[in-house]
């Protein structure tokens, strides 16, 4: 497939940029310099970017509380990210959501939610306000392996199918859902059969595979909007990543990270250079600029000012008698 | 006795249940955690839940009485019901209690009224264990507490303990009761400690426990709250204040006579509950002991509740949302000028 030099230059320097963030910020959980859960998405880079390439930048999606590498490949800012992380004034939800809850409605990302499968039926939301007004905006979900077993899940695939939305469903099929492997919680060996009771069309493909990843979306879109459908779509990757920091990962044997190192959508990324005739000193100076910005966004969030206690007074309603929110 | 954490007098209790009665099963996500179906063995009892609490459990009782389910609350919430009603003594966890609405169905409409409404012949014995509480820093869809949710509903009982004693005692009583209990934990109290005695009894549901007495002022401490009233009361002390805390424990069925006993002696009322204010328990506390209590009164009854906003992530934030012992012992000095 071709692609466009700048979309190129883009992919790789937003795969660093989600590794090298992801893994500076296990270096400051470990020193317990971030308040609250952190759940990181080592091993989800391919995924984000690859999807996130084939949509335009104000397209819709969902995310969830493993959002910080779908918020960097949906291009909000890096420092606001971070600032958020770190419960500042200036973080993207202004301190209010923290690592769980990184999303700017701005950059068309609808929510990163907390309850697992709470994002299929609000994204399906806005692909029907998209139909309904004669939108050009695609929309996306993305959810984990874990989720299909949720009802809202359930509940949004039968609609949007009934419906004839078009929009993406996006499973990130990473092994595990916490501590529980998906051979522990799934008899269905694909994930993308479960779509087929709803006469959903499904695709699958390599999630370590960022221009895998990358064409199977770009279809999925075109083929969603021309037959006006729904579509679900497995990326099969490895979450390296314990479920949050501090999760010892006990249950996940060694040999099965060992293996799966083999296939981490970095390093594939990196042979796959030569394919588009990108130099290893071209490589080279994505990973730094990527890891420039990074260091940065951490300096910046650092020296940030907290927010006021009585902030989060603030954005409750739209409206509403001021007096009556604070009751203490 | 012994030193136990909130955490382990809850283990101790599960396993005691578990050896008491064969009924007794367990269900929730990632009790036991691992991979490979096939053989079930390998890194099994993993996680015991996110805080360990159900560590152990598996390798002691199998994988038939504790079930790693999946993450369909409704499923094995409502799975719960029809076992209870047959014959089984179902525990499931919620593992945060935010997740409440995913499988509130099961809860409100099932669970609750199904001995009402279909004349009473049948029981449904089942325990919902889950997490409560803000002061973790897990934001707005990990922190809350909910107690009134619960509490608003014919048919269900709720649970809420403090200390290690009434976490093990209660719980002991939880899963021999007949009804549905809702049976709350706090996230921030799992590793305070206090002594257990070795065979603790039952402690019966709808008694409350005074953890202070006192003359001056009477302080209702919901759940963590006591550990902030337990501070301000201290505090106050110096400056000649007795204060008298009530720990209700149980908010259905809620011991009223308990409170109103305090007052009685008091005249002077402070509530104090993490929660949002409207519809609360605080404000049903109040209104109870204003309409049963109204000649004994010299005050008004004083809530100390979070402010009507949901649970803010950064710590300056949080902080403010959770009443504090600054906070507390200023609106007791409100209430004592009376
Ligand atoms: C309704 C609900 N139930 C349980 C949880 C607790 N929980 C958080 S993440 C998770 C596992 C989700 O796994 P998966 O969908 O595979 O996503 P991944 O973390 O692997 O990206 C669970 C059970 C939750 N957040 N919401
Ligand atoms: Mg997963």
């Amino acid at each position: 497939m071709n692609i466009d030099q700048n979309k190129l230059k883009w992919i790789y320097k937003k795969l660093f940029t989600i590794r090298f963030f992801e893994e500076k910020i296990k270096k400051i959980a470990k020193e317990k310099l971030v308040p609250g859960y952190l759940h990181t998405c080592i091993g989800s880079e391919a995924i984000c970017v690859g999807v996130m390439s084939a949509l335009n930048e104000d397209d819709w999606i969902s995310s969830t509380y493993r959002n910080h590498g779908h918020a960097i490949a949906k291009n909000c800012e890096l420092k606001e990210i971070t600032s958020e992380i770190f419960g500042r004034k200036t973080g993207i939800c202004k301190g209010k959501g923290g690592s769980m809850h990184i999303s700017d409605f701005n950059k068309g990302m609808l929510g990163s939610f907390g309850i697992v499968a709470a994002g299929p039926p609000v994204v399906l939301g806005a692909a029907l306000q998209e139909k309904i007004n004669k939108g050009s905006k695609n929309s996306v979900t993305f959810f984990g392996d874990g989720a299909i077993h949720n009802g809202a899940f359930h509940e949004a695939a039968g609609l949007a199918k009934l419906w004839d939305i078009p929009m993406l469903f996006v499973c990130e099929n990473n092994g595990y859902a916490e501590a529980t492997a998906t051979d522990w919680h799934l008899n269905t060996k694909n994930l993308s059969d479960i779509s087929r009771a709803y006469n959903m069309i499904s695709y699958r493909g390599d999630g370590n595979n960022v221009f895998e990843v990358r064409e199977i979306t770009q279809n999925a879109l075109n083929e969603s909007i021309k037959k006006n459908t729904p579509i679900f779509l497995e990326f099969k990757n490895y979450r390296f990543s314990g479920q949050y920091e501090g999760d010892t990962q006990l249950y996940q044997p060694l040999e099965e990270i060992n293996e799966a190192k083999k296939t981490d959508p970095i390093k594939i990324a990196i042979e796959k250079a030569n394919d588009y005739k990108l130099s290893s000193i071209e490589i080279n100076n994505f990973k730094k600029q990527a890891l420039d910005e990074v260091e940065e966004a951490f300096k910046f969030a650092e020296t940030q000012p907290w927010p006021e206690p009585e902030d989060s007074l603030n954005d409750v309603y739209v409206n509403y008698p001021k007096n009556l929110i604070l009751k203490v | 006795m012994t030193i136990l954490t909130v955490k382990e007098a809850i283990n101790q209790a599960l396993v005691e249940s578990f050896t008491n009665d064969k009924n007794v099963i367990l269900m929730g996500e990632d009790i036991a955690g691992g991979k490979g179906r096939e053989q079930y063995q390998g890194t099994q009892d993993a996680w015991g839940g996110p805080f360990g609490v159900t560590q152990g459990l598996l390798t002691k009782f199998g994988p038939e009485r504790v079930r790693d389910t999946t993450i369909a609350e409704a499923g094995f919430f409502g799975a719960a019901v029809g076992a209870a009603m047959t014959g089984l003594r179902p525990i499931v966890e919620l593992m945060y209690v935010d997740f409440a609405g995913v499988c509130f169905d099961q809860l409100m409409n099932q669970a609750a009224k199904m001995r009402y409404m279909f004349g009473g012949k049948q029981n449904v014995p089942m325990v919902v264990r889950t997490v409560v509480g803000a002061g973790f820093r897990a934001g707005s869809e990990h922190s809350q507490t909910l107690y009134s949710l619960y509490t608003h509903i014919p048919g269900l009982k709720v649970v809420a303990p403090y200390d290690a004693i009434d976490a093990k005692g209660l719980l002991l009583s939880s899963i021999i009761d007949n009804d549905p209990v809702i049976f709350m934990e706090h996230k921030r109290l799992y590793m305070s400690k206090c002594e257990v005695p070795e065979n603790l009894k039952p402690i019966p549901l709808g008694k409350g426990r005074i953890r202070k007495k006192g003359k001056d002022i009477t302080i209702v401490a919901i759940q963590r709250m006591n550990l902030f009233a337990e501070e301000a009361a201290n505090i106050l002390v110096d400056e000649g204040v007795e204060c008298e805390i009530i720990d209700p424990r149980t908010y259905s069925p809620l011991d009223e006579a308990l409170l109103y006993e305090s007052v009685k002696k008091t005249g002077k009322v402070i509530i104090i509950d993490e929660s949002n204010p409207k519809c609360s328990l605080a404000s049903e506390i109040s209104s109870l002991i204003s309409e049963n209590c109204f000649s004994d009164l010299k005050a008004p009854i004083l809530k100390l509740t979070a402010p009507h906003t949901p649970v803010p992530f950064s710590p300056p934030m949080e902080d403010f949302y959770i009443p504090s012992t600054k906070k507390i012992i200023k609106s007791i000095k409100t209430i004592l000028k009376y």
